[in-house]
């Protein structure tokens, strides 16, 4: 009887926290969701039309973040795969430094980060004199386009999409691509038919660990983008926290969630679901 | 027939070309590392420190002489000390429980564990600020901070730890029983030094997320102010070059903080990996390390 309360009494502590400050939380943002009127005077009466407006007003906000994050996640993909397949296959003894590489942005903070991006593309920046001789800056501006904001999304979740990636394709067995080099495969067949299937289950938790969190940013799009970059998650901040309107910004936060929550199923049923819910991603 | 030289470039080029990409990469990673370094030496005239003016060591000399800086960067040290700490005590708890037990609604824990690393930061945010204010007894500040962080690091903890409790070999924990250890001397002596590494780098993780967060804190401060939400303040009125010595500071000292935690890994393992040579007459090849 005792040894079976064992690990309940372990787990306490950890679930009442999540319970208490993650689960309640979000049902008391769906509650203020229906809320209607305005601070000191908020009124809970099933208002939906708090959903209806959140849709209306900021759609144009929720598609550009989902765009963003997609072509942020696409990009980082691109560049993460050969560093990872390099860490992993060609490295030999520079593999930890390498490894070392990836996750050093993380030693510096976030803020940072972005705002060193802010000098990189500042408008006399060697970058953007480049860019602008190569006719990729109309008018000598990076900064304040799409481009800035994606480039600066793609960068901060780079390493997501490299560890994962990394963790898996160090976990094929070498024999199989060789054997696969054996039955007269070239090597863009092996790589086709052999390694980039073994490495599917890195490449799902990767592009999850990088779009979910590039959905909900608001940092790049507040130091890199301008006025017509906005992303939802600075609509969600400027009205939870400068102009008030909870029961608007919490109906967004929820759609936002919603939204996530449909891609990442569609995305899951897809890609197949063994590749998310077998790994433990990093 | 021999080749031209241009065309054995083509060749080494095509032949190498996921090693330069890689290279590229790398050096895309670190460029804005460099950018930071270089820029706190910078002496900017006016008030923004985006563009280069002449070298100065007087940041680097005053690096600590901003009181507000000092301040937000002492609260967010205590803020991410505190949060380690119960993050990963409650963590480690979890994960034992989810290695060690099979029990009722285990899938449920985990799932529990799960969501809140695929949840947006700033609905986080959202949801954790509608429940205070509705709420209303807590006042947002320190106190709103430490939980938040709590929350959001309890889940790393529990993936890093869970993930070197799978790989441990509970032989070692049966050797010292049928030696006559206690439980609890079991726990102490041979469990708790063997994933202390995971531990460690669990600790670290916390210390690492709670450090760095905005998003979350910047719904949740009240008036408190922690070194991310200073910069993200100071940012409108031009960034202090102070901000970028600081985060080097702190970009050295978790460096050295990893060197640490890969030597006592290192420790660790050989601990563990006695074991093998003595299993070698047990039809265990020597040399084939425990499972790790």
């Amino acid at each position: 009887m005792k040894r079976r309360a064992v690990p309940y009494l372990l787990l306490l502590p950890g679930t009442a926290w999540l319970l208490l400050f993650f689960v309640v939380p979000l049902y008391y943002m769906a509650e203020l969701s229906l809320n209607s009127g305005v601070v000191g005077e908020l009124e809970f009466n099933w208002n939906w039309d708090n959903y209806n407006e959140a849709l209306s007003l900021y759609d144009t906000q929720f598609i550009r973040s989902f765009v963003y994050a997609g072509v942020a996640t696409v990009a980082a993909l691109l560049l993460a795969y050969p560093l990872a397949y390099t860490i992993a296959f060609k490295a030999g003894k520079w593999r930890n430094a390498l490894l070392f590489a990836v996750v050093a942005p993380f030693f510096t903070t976030y803020l940072i980060r972005t705002l060193a991006w802010e000098t990189i593309l500042f408008d006399e920046s060697p970058v953007t004199e480049i860019l602008d001789a190569l006719g990729l800056a109309p008018e000598g501006h990076v900064l304040a386009t799409s481009g800035a904001v994606i480039a600066g999304l793609t960068y901060n979740f780079l390493p997501f999409m490299i560890l994962p990636i990394y963790a898996s394709l160090e976990r094929i067995d070498v024999r199989l691509i060789e054997a696969s080099k054996d039955l007269y495969a070239s090597a863009a067949q092996s790589f086709v038919r052999v390694t980039l299937p073994l490495s599917a289950p890195g490449v799902v938790a990767g592009t999850l660990l990088t779009f979910i969190p590039a959905v909900g940013d608001y940092v790049n799009a507040q130091f890199l983008g301008g006025v017509g970059n906005r992303m939802i998650g600075n609509v969600i901040q400027s009205l939870y926290l400068t102009q008030s309107n909870y029961p608007a910004a919490a109906a967004l936060s929820f759609l936002l969630m919603a939204l996530i929550m449909v891609a990442v199923f569609v995305y899951i049923r897809f890609a197949g679901s063994e590749a998310l819910m077998g790994e433990e991603a990093v | 027939m021999r080749e031209s030289g241009g065309a054995r470039a083509w060749r080494w080029l095509r032949e190498h070309a996921v090693v330069i990409a890689a290279g590229l990469v790398v050096l895309y990673l670190l460029i804005p590392i460099a950018v930071i370094f270089f820029f706190s030496f910078n002496d900017p005239q006016g008030r923004y420190n985006f563009t280069w003016q002449g070298f100065t060591l007087e940041h680097w000399g005053n690096a600590f002489g901003i009181e507000e800086l000092t301040d937000a960067l002492l609260t967010s040290l205590k803020l991410a000390v505190l949060a380690t700490v119960i993050a990963t005590i409650v963590g480690t708890l979890m994960a034992l429980a989810l290695v060690r037990h099979n029990f009722f609604g285990r899938r449920l824990a985990n799932f529990l564990i799960v969501i809140p690393m695929a949840t947006p930061e700033v609905v986080m945010g959202a949801a954790l600020l509608s429940f205070f204010l509705i709420l209303g007894t807590f006042s947002l500040g320190f106190q709103t901070l430490l939980i938040a962080h709590v929350m959001f690091c309890i889940s790393f903890v529990v993936v890093v730890v869970r993930s070197r409790l799978i790989g441990f070999d509970r032989n070692l924990e049966e050797a010292a029983r049928d030696l006559g250890a206690t439980s609890l001397q079991t726990f102490r002596l041979v469990t708790l030094p063997l994933i202390l590494p995971g531990i460690f780098g669990a600790a670290m993780l916390s210390f690492a997320l709670s450090i760095d967060d905005f998003v979350i804190s910047n719904f949740n401060s009240g008036t408190t102010v922690t070194f991310p939400l200073y910069i993200f303040g100071a940012a409108q009125r031009g960034i202090p070059v102070e901000v970028n010595v600081i985060a080097m500071i702190l970009f050295f000292f978790t460096v050295a903080a990893m060197g640490f935690a890969t030597w006592q890994q290192r420790r660790a393992e050989k601990m563990a990996s006695v074991r093998p040579e003595q299993e070698a007459g047990a039809g265990m090849p020597a040399g084939v390390p425990a499972a790790t």
